[in-house]
């Protein structure tokens, strides 16, 4: 019979992959399983940005936190993920654009974000790349970005450094509810362990099934593109009001445009497929914050999958009604937020108190029919 | 969204032997066809046509043929869709071209892919220098501009592009100043019944033999550049033997003088298409790396997608011809236009010189095949990854963090995100990655294939646009 782990998780991901790190740190023998590698699904593929203009108001506190660490990831994880910490900036180019700038930047300051509403030309002065016909800007010294693609590498060296089993290219297909745990039914076999975290991103829905759970979670498709490396064009994350444009340019030269424009395909079939024309309403947005951006030829694009709960935020917690298992999954844009909200689980799990509260799935979960009649 | 244009029943990309033979095929048979290349004219590669303002035509048995089947198409009903650059392909089957005229769409039930194969280089220090390129790139050269090579150049490589254009060059007086030719004369004398098998082309290779004897070119059989040397270009290479695998071996090395290099190591099929759209892959090593998995009629395992020619396997012009029949006769079959009955009559013939051609076709593609004690061969300071500067060593040391397949390699070492998108170095980078792991090819992978398929200007994608005309979802939930 296999070893009894005290955790294990199913997902690599930067949720996983975090709440596995600081258990283990904490003392516990911890086993790590993903279908594939580590953070080659959204983690790998996600634009990187770590801002607060995008960020959910209720989030603001946490992604001030992760924002923190992702700050100081070699020295937490030990590994360089080539996060650039600069300013950002929020652009509204019409009337509409700039209350709706003004009504969002002031409460995400209410919530602690340090955001400054600025005048076109100000962040003109803050980042000469831009176009001069931004009426308004949210101006924020909190932002920049991590090298979404490194994470992989980084999680996996710090968490084999930690001592955790990790097996990729093993999926999951059942959680067993036993007398002393859980037994997760894998390709290479059972695994045993007390605790179980269900990090699976978008398919969470489905692991949550295994264990009787109805969580329903949507999946977003989201197109991203990378151009060629191009001379120095900007220095700063140049989003605009209604968070569908994320714009950086990376110390190599590459530019990656992101915002969240949706592609088509399905967790399912796990192929997706990049719509050409909204691919180019995401270039038209950015070359016009950016113009200089129009000299550049676009070399990549692709898709990835962001899963969503029903109210939008995130569910991390422990799993109602099933002693020691939890799950940890669609934090809006989670990749601020992830690694706060992954260290404050593993608090949990260690039997610590959080600094700041989870997000409990039960107020997302269908309460109990009714009996008839 | 612009809609597509949607008035053909079958698109092809790629001008070249399968390409414009599938075309014409289809068009023959009832269907309204439109065949698409990013060059101004028909040919591909081996047909390459001349360009206008080229110096001099270039004469020879692939340009006679070239114009012979470029005449055949004009007099066609195939809508010629040239001078596009293909960027995207989605669904079943939506083409996204990038023209004169900016972005245009096509969509159409059945999609024809002959999109040919790129050429593979065999890595060594210094292959990056200015004045070092492809072999496939120097028949362009050749063909379509009629340009002369500087003066003290050196040929290197393997299979029979090697001698074309050894023959080619010398024949209009630029003549290599040596040729490196990895195989030995006991592989080529091993080709040597196969190719009996096609007198046309014999007789064409024993021109090819007369040309360079007659130009005393010194031949180094058995060799391979060891490194190219110079400043800001080319100025020498060191050569070194090899053995029967491709191995670097000891023995004397010698240093020749050079003011440019043509170095190919043989073509590796283009199968970006089939892939992004899903088609179920195999890898195939004699023919040249991953395919598209297809029957003898070229259909894949997604509905009416078919692959053909060298994107779907290296076995050259003569059999991407045939195969182009054969794609041509099914797509007309599977779209109801010509019965069961018509199709295996017509397709008997084409399916019977197909089988006559292998032989010849399988000894080419033995000669030019991935020699994996080679690369084994190469340098640890080498770059493989010449977008982004990412040398074997790097590569070693991901595979040893535990990249264990490529998708994962390029995560871990940026190998192959460059604007090539691995077409340069993906087949050496997952032959190194399979062998540092010792598992095979299948194993490792193959790069997720990614739009857009050549790097495209953000300018050109544009069009004419004003802010407010750009379609603007509903803002994320605060």
């Amino acid at each position: 019979m296999s070893t009894m782990h005290d955790l294990i998780v199913i997902g690599g991901g930067i949720n996983g992959a975090t709440t596995a790190l600081f258990a283990a740190r904490g003392g516990m023998d911890v086993a790590v399983i993903d279908r594939g590698p580590l953070c080659r699904e959204a983690s790998g593929v996600n634009a990187g940005t770590l801002t607060m203009q995008m960020t959910r108001v209720a989030l603001i506190p946490y992604a001030l936190r992760a924002h923190h660490m992702w700050a100081t990831a070699r020295e937490w994880l030990g590994h360089d993920v080539g996060v650039v910490v600069c300013d950002g900036l929020s652009l509204a180019f019409t009337e509409q654009e700039a209350e709706l700038l003004a009504f969002r930047a002031g409460k995400r300051r209410e919530a602690g974000a340090p955001i400054t509403l600025i005048t076109g030309q100000q962040a003109l002065q803050i980042e000469p790349g831009l176009s001069d016909k931004a009426l308004l800007a949210g101006h924020c010294r909190v932002d920049g970005y991590a090298n979404a693609y490194l994470t992989g590498l980084a999680f996996r060296t710090a968490l084999l450094d930690a001592g955790v089993t990790l097996t990729e290219n093993n999926p999951a297909t059942d959680i067993l509810q036993t007398s002393s745990g859980f037994e997760v039914v894998t390709k290479q076999g059972p695994l045993r362990a007390k605790r179980v975290v269900i990090a699976g991103g978008v398919w969470i829905e489905e692991m949550m099934g295994w264990l009787g759970i109805d969580l329903p979670i949507k999946t977003l498709v989201n197109q991203l593109a990378v151009t060629e490396r191009i001379p120095t064009a900007m220095r700063t994350v140049v989003g605009i009001a209604n968070g569908l444009l994320s714009l950086k340019q990376y110390p190599h030269g590459t530019v990656v445009i992101g915002g969240g424009w949706q592609g088509s395909g399905s967790r399912e079939g796990g192929t997706c497929s990049l719509l050409p024309e909204r691919l180019v309403g995401n270039i038209r947005l950015a070359c016009h914050a950016v113009p200089a951006l129009k000299d550049a030829r676009l070399a990549r694009a692709w898709t990835g999958f962001e899963a969503e709960t029903r109210d939008a935020l995130p569910a991390v917690g422990p799993v109602p009604g099933i002693h020691n298992a939890y799950v940890i999954g669609s934090i809006h844009s989670g990749y601020t937020s992830g690694p706060y909200l992954a260290k404050l689980l593993a608090d949990q799990i260690l039997g610590r108190e959080p600094d700041l509260p989870l997000f409990p799935i039960d107020r997302l979960l269908k309460p109990e029919p009714l009996a008839q009649g | 969204m612009v809609s597509p244009h949607c008035h053909f029943d079958v698109l092809v990309l790629g001008g070249g032997p399968a390409g414009m033979v599938s075309a014409i095929t289809a068009s023959q048979n009832g269907l309204r066809v439109g065949l698409i290349d990013e060059q101004s004219e028909a040919g591909g590669q081996i047909w390459r046509a001349p360009w206008a303002s080229s110096p001099q035509g270039y004469e020879s048995p692939e340009a006679r043929d070239g114009n012979k089947m470029r005449d055949r198409l004009a007099l066609s009903s195939v809508t010629c869709l040239f001078g596009r650059r293909i960027w995207s392909v989605t669904d079943r089957y939506r083409v996204d071209l990038l023209g004169a005229d900016g972005v245009e769409t096509f969509q159409a039930p059945h999609l024809i892919v002959a999109l040919g194969a790129h050429e593979r280089v065999i890595p060594f220090p210094g292959w990056t220098l200015p004045g070092v390129m492809g072999l496939a790139a120097a028949t362009i050269m050749l063909k379509a501009h009629g340009l002369a090579p500087p003066k003290d150049w050196v040929l290197a490589g393997v299979g029979p592009l090697l001698a074309a254009v050894a023959a080619g060059y010398a024949r209009k007086g630029h003549p290599p100043k040596a040729i490196i030719d990895l195989s030995g004369p006991s592989d080529w004398f091993a080709a040597l019944p196969s190719l009996a098998s096609r007198p046309g082309l014999f007789k064409q290779g024993v021109g090819w033999v007369l040309s360079i004897v007659s130009s005393r070119i010194p031949i180094y059989f058995r060799h391979a550049i060891r490194r190219a040397e110079g400043q800001d270009r080319i100025s020498a290479c060191l050569i070194g033997p090899v053995d029967a695998d491709g191995k670097s071996i000891d023995g004397p090395e010698v240093g020749i003088a050079c003011d440019a290099m043509m170095v190919g190591n043989g073509l590796v099929p283009g199968g970006e298409v089939p892939r992004l759209l899903g088609a179920d892959q195999v890898y195939r090593h004699e023919l040249g790396g991953w395919i598209p998995e297809c029957d003898p009629f070229g259909r894949t395992s997604l509905e009416h997608l078919y692959a053909i020619g060298d994107g779907a396997g290296i076995r050259g012009g003569a059999v991407a011809c045939i195969a182009g029949k054969l794609a041509g006769l099914a797509a007309a079959h599977d779209a109801g236009r010509i019965d069961a009955g018509a199709f295996a009559h017509q397709s008997a013939q084409a399916l019977a010189e197909h089988r006559k051609l292998s032989a010849f076709s399988d000894a080419m593609a033995h000669m030019i095949r991935l020699r994996p004690a080679q690369v084994a061969s190469i340098e640890a300071d080498a770059v493989i990854c010449r977008c982004e500067d990412v040398t074997r060593q790097d590569l070693v040391a991901a595979a040893r963090a535990g990249a264990r397949d490529v998708n994962q390699l390029k995560h871990f070492t940026r190998c192959g995100m460059g604007p090539c998108q691995g077409r340069m170095c993906g087949d050496v980078a997952a032959e190194i990655l399979a062998q540092e792991h010792r598992l095979d090819r299948q194993a490792v992978g193959y790069w997720t294939a990614r739009p857009p398929l050549r790097p495209i200007s953000l300018q050109s994608m544009l069009g004419r646009v004003d802010y407010a005309d750009i379609p603007i979802p509903k803002p994320a939930p605060l």
